[in-house]
């Protein structure tokens, strides 16, 4: 089947009724795109990626709860390609073009929108965006996350990084731990932890990254390793790097 | 005068006093004291020296008793006693150096007639302490009201500062587009709404514009203001944007500066209500007591959603603005709880008739 004949489920995600009404009735002119849901905000476009696996998503980035950020961290993203639409947003602007992702500025023309729907249906969906990496980018420098949005099935958990005390990894995932509860999220620790403020969380593991705050003591463990034991009674190994740079941030705060 | 030029000035006339000092001096140690002229130079010059010695240190005298600060007479004792003293040291100091001009110069008289003229000297010296304090306080007057007039113009700077970044937010970029993407989503949808919507805005930047240049307006200006600042919102926002106003009659006159609300309802729909599925709603109520004008903003708001605003621009510039106005007659309170986020405004109640 040639990229012509082939039928495009989109989805399309905005907070605003008009702003959807706008996308839709410009793909109105498209038969070959099937607007398979329109969707009000984040949680519902999870949802409704995991129940339509759409081929086109035109996503808003300022949304309620879930920014478009949120979404696309969320939802699977191979075979999926991203239009983001977006009011004037200067940090955002510029990782959509460090990062190569199609975007949309409101208002746009019907020009630019159809150069933009031509281009991501030729050269269809491109390498899975690393959605972690996109947001990252989209933070002014010295601004990191505050919270974390995780997927448990088909609910959508928010952990505030107050609220976490570490993580680990697990091969492609890291495991969360909050409030006495796991969560698991397709991202790589290194990417988490670049998410995470430097002066809050401290990577003391290979495979570990623990909230400062929430670490009690720290013993000897055998020879020449040592363990960090937190607030919760809960042991985490300590590596030698690791150990330096927890040392050296709590002598910061000292 | 800046400051290092008025320290100039003082060095400078330390300088030409000594210099006169030394010639007054001498001359009178000659004509008037019949000295012999090379001992009247030996004496002079080192003892206009030293007087100018004691009228730098009369500065210290009179930093550390500014005028206006202590009892006149403690300031005058004080003077009077470190003059003495130090009116002591000169005269003593002169008269070791009579006796070694009488040995070094091989003169025998000079220290004779010095003791003779002792009480002229102790005259002379008192009087010129006086002087030095004069000075001083006269150039510390200076340098205070210098200084004041610098304080008042950073203040207007500050003040004129604010009114700027105030009203360069209010013209806030995403609210702009937003507003764009919603009248080009109705041209096709509905062209009538659109029209509508390109009036409320051009009404708003019209207002926005208008506003800016005066110092005062009345609250119901302001509120007309808000109300197509609502109008194009409720057009983004459909349902999910509520408003209610409380605004008592006799506050509708009352005289604020312009735009200073505008900014707490961008926040209430930016981060309240933009931020919640559902929506929510925005409460305006303003109320006088007395003569205290008190405005409370408040809108529902999701803890959860977006981090406190407590320390966000938009609050800041209006705290700032209030204080360039009514200084501390002025009081800003942001709080949250349960879901609500309240902003307060306490000052003063003017109205045009009042001011």
């Amino acid at each position: 089947m040639s990229a012509a004949e082939k039928k495009w489920k989109a989805l399309i995600v905005d907070d605003e009724e008009l702003a959807r009404k706008l996308l839709r009735e410009m793909l109105s002119s498209h038969p070959e795109i099937e607007i398979a849901a329109e969707c009000g905000n984040g949680m519902e476009a999870v949802k409704a990626a995991a129940e339509h696996k759409p081929d086109l998503l035109f996503l808003d980035v300022q949304m309620p709860k879930l920014t478009g950020f949120d979404v696309l961290e969320l939802i699977e993203r191979e075979g999926v390609a991203v239009i983001f639409v977006t009011a004037y947003d200067q940090y955002a602007m510029k990782a959509f073009d460090v990062h190569a992702v199609d975007y949309l500025l409101k208002p746009f023309s019907r020009e630019r929108f159809e150069a933009a729907l031509e281009r991501a249906k030729s050269q269809g969906p491109k390498r899975a965006l690393d959605a972690s990496e996109l947001s990252a980018a989209a933070r002014p420098a010295g601004q990191f996350a505050e919270r974390i949005v995780v997927k448990d099935g088909t609910k959508v958990t928010l952990i505030p990084v107050s609220k976490l005390d570490y993580a680990e990894a697990l091969d492609d995932y890291v495991s969360l731990a909050s409030e006495g509860k796991k969560h698991l999220k397709q991202q790589t620790i290194s990417g988490l932890e670049m998410a995470l403020d430097p002066a809050l969380f401290v990577r003391i593991h290979r495979s570990y990254v623990v909230n400062l705050e929430r670490v009690a003591r720290i013993e000897p463990y055998g020879k020449d390793s040592k363990v960090a034991i937190l607030t919760n009674g809960v042991k985490l190994p300590v590596s030698r790097a690791g150990f330096t740079r927890l040392k050296k941030l709590l002598d910061e705060k000292a | 005068m800046d400051r290092a030029s008025i320290g100039k000035t003082a060095w400078l006339a330390l300088v030409t006093a000594g210099l006169l000092f030394a010639l007054i001096l001498g001359t009178l140690l000659v004509t008037s004291w019949g000295m012999n002229w090379r001992a009247a130079v030996a004496l002079a010059v080192p003892m206009s020296a030293l007087a100018q010695g004691i009228a730098w240190a009369a500065r210290f005298t009179c930093r550390s008793n500014p005028l206006g600060r202590k009892e006149g007479w403690r300031i005058a004792l004080t003077h009077i006693v470190a003059g003495m003293v130090l009116d002591s040291l000169w005269v003593a100091t002169g008269r070791a150096l009579a006796q070694s001009i009488d040995s070094g110069l091989g003169m025998t008289n000079t220290y004779k007639q010095y003791v003779a003229l002792q009480s002229h000297l102790y005259g002379v010296g008192f009087s010129y302490y006086l002087l030095a304090v004069a000075f001083h306080y006269m150039l510390f007057a200076q340098q205070e009201s210098q200084a004041a007039q610098e304080r008042a113009l950073e203040s207007t700077m500050r003040a004129r500062e604010a009114e700027l970044s105030a009203l360069k937010a209010q013209i806030n970029p995403h609210f702009l587009y937003n507003s764009l993407n919603s009248i080009s989503a109705l041209t096709s949808i509905d062209p009538a709404r659109a029209r509508d919507m390109c009036v409320a805005l051009a009404d708003f930047l019209r207002l926005t514009l208008g506003m800016g240049e005066k110092a005062v307006i009345p609250l119901c200006d302001e509120l007309a203001l808000l109300d197509k600042y609502c109008a194009i919102e409720k057009v983004r926002f459909g349902d999910r944007l509520t408003l209610q106003e409380d605004v008592t009659e006799e506050t509708k006159e009352c005289l604020l500066p312009p735009l200073l609300l505008q900014p707490l309802f961008e926040n209430a729909v930016v981060h309240g209500i933009a931020q919640m599925p559902e929506g929510g709603w925005i409460r305006l109520q303003a109320a006088r007591n007395g003569d205290r004008l008190s405005v409370t903003v408040e809108n529902s708001w999701d803890p959860e959603a977006g981090g406190s605003r407590k320390n966000g621009v938009g609050l800041k510039n209006v705290q700032r603005r209030l204080e360039a106005r009514y200084g501390n007659q002025a009081q800003l309170q942001a709080n949250a709880e349960d879901n609500v986020f309240r902003v307060r405004l306490q000052f003063p109640a003017e109205t045009e008739t009042s001011k």
